[in-house]
């Protein structure tokens, strides 16, 4: 092995760790609480469906996101394969993430797993259904209803309360 | 491998040391500071939902916030529009900053549409304009954004979500990233105010 290929694996590892060092950052900062709103609880089958909310929609803003927390309390792996909603066009799976600073959209083609035993949290900077061509501004206050379908368990619909423009954070988030 | 080659692998790896830490300590913060300085800064012109025209000149009547999105996003840009709101409540200097929304989608984000969209949050102007002229202010701020299709004519846009800072000058000061902690954010516009 030469000097110059010594270099080149050198300097690979250490642009490697810069990266992976950059990576943690960003996993570092998404922290947004949603922890005050336990209201509706919803049982499909081994499913429980806790928190759901969407997001209200700014003026011209026509699509709107949304986000629950999906615990799987059975013993088989189950799968969230779409949603459904009388006002949305259209509704998607979908997962958003920082990359770098570049905020990545990208509709889950397969679904979102939801393990078996386990619990999935869909909330801002991650997963989030995505409803498209709006027939309605989400307004806050107002309860809305959507069909989640679920690819063992079946479709169910649950209410989802429209929730503040404004993030909710935690009071006291200092970026911990 | 032998005793010589060993002891040149070591060296080698030395050397590349010596080299990494020089770039990361001094030539890698010099070339970022001429970028930083010059971002901004170039031949774009759009349009304002306010009636005026955004140019380089716009970032120089007044200490400017600077932020990328589209009307078609679900959860970024009103985030962003939001924490904008509390900034303001939080440091009343900060309503008589500048404040420019620039669509990263001018095709769909006409004026009269972004115009109702940032209309909620005070002072918040939309910038909208041809293709052309977007994609010169996209590199003009070193904005990453690209279209991602989705399917039966609907896409989605990929985009770098900082808040950028500007000086009175108009000179590039500082970013506030993504869901910053709100404590944070705040200081880095007392820091740009002066206050």
């Amino acid at each position: 092995m030469n000097v110059f290929s010594l270099f080149a694996v050198a300097t690979a590892l250490i642009v490697g760790a810069s990266f992976a060092s950059a990576g943690d950052v960003q996993h570092g900062n998404k922290h947004d609480a949603h922890d005050e709103t336990a209201m509706d609880h919803v049982q499909h089958g081994d499913l429980v469906l806790t928190g759901a909310y969407v997001r209200a929609t700014l003026p011209n803003q026509p699509v709107a996101g949304a986000f629950l927390t999906i615990e799987n309390t059975g013993t088989e792996d189950e799968m969230l394969v779409g949603v459904s909603a009388d006002f949305a066009g259209r509704g998607e799976v979908h997962e958003m993430k920082m990359v770098d600073d570049t905020m990545q959209m990208r509709k889950l083609d397969a679904g979102l797993v939801i393990p078996a035993g386990e619990t999935v949290t869909l909330e801002p900077g991650g997963y989030h259904l995505m409803f498209m061509k709006l027939d309605q501004a989400m307004v806050e206050g107002e309860t809305v209803n959507a069909t989640l379908e679920f690819e063992n368990t079946g479709p169910v619909t649950t209410s989802f309360n429209v929730e503040g423009k404004v993030a909710k954070r935690g009071e006291h988030d200092h970026g911990s | 491998m032998s005793g010589r080659t060993l002891r040149l692998a070591i060296w080698g790896l030395v050397a590349v040391n010596v080299v990494a830490l020089a770039w990361v300590m001094v030539i890698s913060p010099r070339m970022t500071a001429n970028a930083a300085g010059k971002i901004g800064h170039g031949e774009y012109t759009l349009a304002a939902t306010d009636g005026t025209a955004f140019t380089e000149t716009s970032l120089s009547q007044a200490p400017s916030l600077v932020f990328f999105g589209f009307t078609h996003c679900p959860d970024v840009c009103p985030t962003t529009l939001g924490d904008i709101l509390t900034w303001q409540e939080a440091l009343p200097e900060a309503r008589d900053m500048n404040i420019y929304f620039v669509t990263v989608d001018p095709t769909r984000d006409t004026g009269d549409i972004l115009k109702d969209y940032v209309g909620w949050v005070d002072g918040v102007r939309g910038v909208t304009g041809s293709e052309e002229e977007t994609q010169k202010a996209l590199e003009a701020f070193g904005v990453y954004a690209a279209r991602v299709d989705l399917g039966d004519g609907d896409y989605t846009m990929d985009h770098s979500a900082s808040v950028f800072l500007f000086d009175k000058d108009g000179n590039y000061s500082d970013r506030i990233r993504y869901q910053e902690d709100f404590d944070t954010a705040v200081g880095q516009l007392k820091a740009l105010l002066g206050t």
